[in-house]
């Protein structure tokens, strides 16, 4: 084997280049792939091991008060371990450095507030004294966004009443991995916060002595979880539950498991293009040196070295890049996993993020690389062991070209000798230029698929933000209030429009399929806070007009326009009412579902009893605003709907740029790969034609026009190719984001194609430099002593 | 074969040259005797030099293999006239095809000069050299070198994307009597027919110089005579100056001239006045 080993280490110095090409794209999908299962298992350990340590409940249900008696009752259910009956209520607080009122939600806690279901794990400080009424204990990211300390003291509002608390600690809880505020897409840690405050002195400040509000389960092992929640709903109906529910259905929890669905998601599809191009190359690169080593393969058959014994040979030459690009691609993966953590870290807070690296995964990825080079290199190998000695030795039937279509068509004339041979090149080999132009096709797909997002995200933002929710602030009230309550609230200073809405929690349902919400009453011609149909038209809500849901709602319900759904107020009253599905339109955050305002006061059989409004506030007077909320004890909730949407972009847009960065550099490199090596090939084999040409008096730049010809030409094909390649990789990407809590729209702009072009045509043009160079540093006369085989 | 004066028809100005150039020939021959050692050159011949087409003068080519350095040319002096048929004879490594190398712009002297009529080739960069190849310079080489991809024809054509005046590609394949065999591809053509095909295309942008080398190095007696046939016919009817280099002394008997190198200096010029045509040749 001492030979064979020797020529082994001569091609493989020989082939470089193309081998750097193959380890690069291994490398590439290697590491995404080594990197998102790592960060999604180190997340996932990290989750388990918080949820296990600090008892994250199991079920959860919110009511509108019902006695601490019931809590016994409550632990006699079949199956469940532990319950914890709690006061939860939202409160504003008047934070120094921020004009508008900051929204928090205060959670009573007990005693053994650690020790408790959803402990709180500590993280400065220590906990409130249970008989302290000013004590609290602010949430982390919440105090670190504002630089809130222990012994630091805030003005809250509760219940109408300001009150200044001090803090005391510092800490966390596994029900708050991610706190957002209810109705945004995204945490803005300097709007929300959250507050653990002792019982004793939440049942004062809410008016709720011995009695509870909230209820978190944990559940005995093997338990019936749809069991318990169906004994759970029946006991705390009379109490007005809004429906238990499970960890899936938790803000919290369910956040979490999206952005792990979307990373899991992510870990496959890229590296899956990678290793398909990866494949293709080794299938280019063997192919071309089984061919060129035939009389060398047929020498050494016939001095009595075994087929397999030079197959494996030949599958060595491969398999080293695929090693090499694997062990790279595993030291990039686990290092920006860990850099994937800390940024999961920032949004995502566990007392201890554990950085875990996904051994199995990486030994599959590895396999999968290794199984694609096989598979690329199949045919060649085929061919090693198919291969007679003494046939072998035989030249090559020469390859006979067919006519080119153009002069099929008598148009052969327009032809110039040059951009013939360009033309014979593509068509004479037509197997390798369908896999060479899908190859750099898929690196204009990979930019495509990278690159749509700040498309879809912008399209998403207008018609959220700009033609949907044309309000500046969402006002909340502490309870309903009656249209001549609210009458004051509405002439606060800088409002020019209101639209009151009122919202209810419901249980929507169509057979044995059901969705919990917040039903909306809204106007009957809404200005301010807008539903959009298909063609962005303002959906109208006359009176007995039924129901709007969104398409996800409609999904989940399984029903279309024009059926009946059953809506079950969760109020304790037990109402229940079937409405006519009158419209479904397409929204990109949670299911919601709206009627008549009017005809909800009916239902619930109430007269104009307000949750909330919308209101819009003239240019400059939002200060004005906000300093006279904070002074308005009916007021639970400020939304901004600027300032969220700020957020929201400054959030999203520096992932967004991030993720086109990097996916920029990978459909470059793809489409480099390709190219480059389809370039070497071309030299390779017409090297010879072009050093004749040179002979014969053209210059470097003419023969440089055959070879770069034909790149452009491969490239050229490809763009048209990839894009729709890239739209279809965009939809499926669309599908994998598709979650309850949000979803995106294929919306791709010509500037995408565009930019996806472009790259390509760098990288195409790079390459060609480089080839090009190559080209001019060739030995002209040397080529001529060769005789062809 | 016999000379056929004007067999195209075509009426430029270098096919109205034709019959001068035996008219210079012989001017030639009068002033050279028939055994000028190239390395003499008088004053008297100075007038004459204006005539020539290459002047080679002190040329050496010395090519560094790494520790050692082999001399391939060892201070040539040469001209070479329009409308010659010279052959350049010589064993391996004796430093022909260096000389044709130098004089197709392919290659430079390490040391002398090389002068294309009154154009310093040692001194002309890669782009000149390209545009002095283009313009003034025939190749065929033993392994013909045509383009796989390119029809018999289309091959023959390729010059003419280049040439500021080059012959109908029609009239090239002609010339080696070969029009019949345009469409075919080289694979499907014999030895002979590429290499006169390759003729036809070093012919077909009307080179002042159609350089040779070893062009029947790869071909059997009965096709390389047809294929001599036709360089000489295009040295006789075009009236380029072709050099020849091979080793085989036989084709020497066609040459107006024959220049014998040996270890990388001439070591003979001779004036053949007893040309016989290529068909009588036997190796």
């Amino acid at each position: 084997m001492q030979y064979l080993d020797r020529m082994l280490w001569y091609d493989l110095k020989r082939l470089w280049r193309q081998e750097i090409a193959i380890a690069i794209l291994v490398a590439c999908g290697t590491a995404i792939f080594i990197m998102a299962t790592s960060s999604t298992l180190s997340v996932e350990t990290s989750q388990k091991k918080y949820y296990a340590d600090y008892r994250f409940a199991d079920l959860f249900a919110g009511l509108t008060r019902a006695p601490m008696s019931l809590k016994d009752r409550i632990e006699e259910i079949p199956g469940v371990l532990q319950a914890q009956c709690r006061i939860e209520h939202p409160a504003l607080i008047d934070m120094p450095s921020m004009v508008e009122p900051v929204s928090c939600r205060l959670v009573s806690v007990d005693r053994d507030a650690e020790t408790a279901l959803n402990g709180i794990c500590l993280r400065s400080g220590r906990l409130p004294e249970p008989e302290q009424d000013k004590e609290v204990i602010a949430n982390e990211l919440f105090a670190a966004a504002h630089g809130l300390r222990p012994g630091d003291s805030i003005d809250v509002t509760m219940d109408g009443r300001k009150d200044t608390l001090r803090i005391v600690g510092i800490g966390m809880s596994p029900e708050y991995v991610y706190a957002v505020q209810p109705g945004l897409l995204l945490s803005d840690n300097r709007r929300f916060g959250i507050l653990w405050m002792p019982r004793k002195a939440m049942e004062g400040a809410f008016n709720m002595e011995g009695a509870f509000n909230s209820v978190a389960i944990r559940m005995e092992s093997f338990a019936s979880e749809k069991q318990i929640l169906f004994e759970l709903d029946r006991l705390l109906k009379p109490f007005g539950s809004w429906g238990a529910y499970t960890r899936s259905d938790q803000s919290s929890h369910r956040r979490l498991s999206d952005e792990m669905h979307q990373m899991r998601a992510m870990a496959y599809v890229p590296p899956t293009i990678f290793l398909a191009v990866s494949s293709f190359l080794v299938n280019l690169v063997l192919t071309r040196l089984v061919h060129q080593q035939k009389d060398q393969i047929a020498a050494l058959r016939a001095f009595g070295f075994t087929k397999w014994e030079l197959a494996i040979h030949y599958s060595k030459l491969m398999l080293v890049p695929v090693l090499i690009g694997c062990l790279i691609g595993a030291i990039v993966g686990i290092r920006t996993s860990w850099w994937m953590v800390d940024i999961y870290a920032i949004f995502f807070r566990f007392p201890a993020m554990a950085y875990r690296v996904a051994y199995s995964e990486g030994v599959f990825a590895v396999s999968l690389s290794l199984l694609a080079a096989v598979l690329g290199g199949a045919n060649a190998i085929r061919t090693v062991i198919k291969l007679q000695p003494a046939e072998a030795m035989r030249p090559d039937t020469p390859q006979v070209y067919g006519k080119l279509l153009i002069d099929r068509l008598g148009l052969g004339w327009s032809l110039s000798t040059m951009t013939r041979m360009i033309l014979r090149r593509l068509t004479g080999a037509p197997g390798t230029t369908i896999l060479s132009v899908l190859g750099i096709a898929m690196g204009v797909a990979v930019l495509v698929l990278g690159s749509f997002m700040r498309d879809t995200i912008e399209f998403v933002l207008e018609v959220q933000f700009g033609r949907s929710q044309r309000q500046d602030v969402m006002l909340t009230f502490n309870d309903t209030l009656s249209a001549d309550a609210c009458h004051d609230v509405l002439h606060l200073p800088g409002v020019h429009r209101v639209e009151p809405f009122r919202s209810v929690a419901a249980k929507v349902r169509n057979g044995t399929a059901e969705h919990r919400l917040s039903l909306m009453g809204l106007e009957p011609e809404p200005y301010l806070y807008r539903v959009l149909d298909a063609d962005h038209r303002p959906v109208s809500f006359p009176s007995n007009g039924g129901v709007t849901i969104t398409k996800k709602l409609a999904e989940i319900l399984r029903v279309r326009r024009g059926e009946f759904i059953d809506i079950e107020i969760l109020d304790g009253k037990g109402i229940t009412v079937r409405a006519v599905v009158s419209h479904v339109f397409m929204n990109y955050t949670d299911p919601a579902c709206y009627m008549n305002r009017g005809d909800l006061h009916r239902l619930l059989k109430e007269g104009e009893q307000l949750s909330g409004a919308f209101v819009s506030v003239a240019p400059g007077a939002m200060d004005e605003l906000y300093q006279a909320v904070k002074e308005v004890p009916k007021i639970a909730g400020v939304l901004d709907i600027r300032a969220a949407e700020k957020n929201f972009r400054e959030l999203v847009t520096e992932h967004t740029k991030i993720m086109r960065l990097m996916n920029s550099i990978f459909g470059a490199l793809i489409a480099i790969g390709v190219i480059y090596n389809a370039a070497l090939i071309a030299l390779a084999e017409s090297g010879r034609d072009l050093a004749t040409l040179r002979v014969i008096g053209f210059s470097h730049r003419e023969v440089s026009f055959i070879l770069l010809g034909e790149l452009a030409a491969l490239t050229l094909l490809a763009i048209p190719v990839g894009l729709p390649i890239g739209i279809l990789f965009s939809y499926f990407a669309t599908l994998a984001l598709d979650t309850e809590t949000h979803r995106f729209p294929l919306v791709i702009h010509r500037s995408t194609f565009a930019y996806a072009a472009t790259i390509i045509l760098i990288a195409s043009s790079t390459s060609a430099w480089v080839v090009s160079r190559m080209l001019r540093r060739m030995e002209l006369v040397s080529v001529l002593k060769v005789k062809v085989s | 074969m016999g000379i056929v004066a004007n067999p195209i028809g075509f009426d430029d100005e270098k096919a109205l040259r034709t019959p001068n150039r035996v008219l210079q020939r012989n001017t030639g021959s009068t002033r050279n005797s028939p055994k000028v050692q190239s390395d003499v050159m008088d004053s008297s011949l100075l007038d004459m030099e204006s005539d020539a087409v290459f002047r080679v003068r002190g040329v050496t080519k010395i090519y560094p293999m790494g520790e050692v350095s082999v001399h391939a040319l060892r201070g040539v002096d040469l001209d070479l006239y329009a409308g010659e048929f010279v052959v350049i004879l010589g064993a391996s490594g004796s430093g022909k095809s260096t000389l044709l190398n130098i004089l197709g712009g392919l290659d430079v002297p390490t040391a002398g000069s090389v002068y294309f009529r009154d154009h310093d080739l040692t001194r002309a960069d890669e782009d000149e050299r390209t545009y002095y190849r283009r313009d003034h310079v025939g190749f065929v080489f033993q392994f013909y070198n045509l383009i796989a991809g390119l029809t018999a024809y289309e091959n023959v054509a390729l010059v003419a994307d280049i040439a500021k005046a080059p012959l109908p590609p029609i009239e090239a394949l002609r010339l080696v009597g070969l029009e019949e065999r345009k469409d075919h591809y080289p694979s499907q053509l014999s030895g002979g027919e590429q290499q006169r095909i390759a003729i036809a295309r070093a012919i077909g942008k009307r080179p002042d110089v159609l350089l040779c080398d070893e062009p029947t190095g790869a071909l059997d007696v009965k096709t390389g005579v047809i294929v001599l046939d036709a360089i000489a016919n295009v040295n006789r009817q075009l009236g380029t100056l072709t050099v020849v280099i091979t080793h085989n002394a036989s084709i020497a008997q066609m040459a107006d001239r024959v220049i014998s190198m040996k270890d990388g200096r001439i070591s003979a010029i001779e004036r053949n006045s007893n040309q016989i045509p290529a068909s009588q040749l036997v190796w």
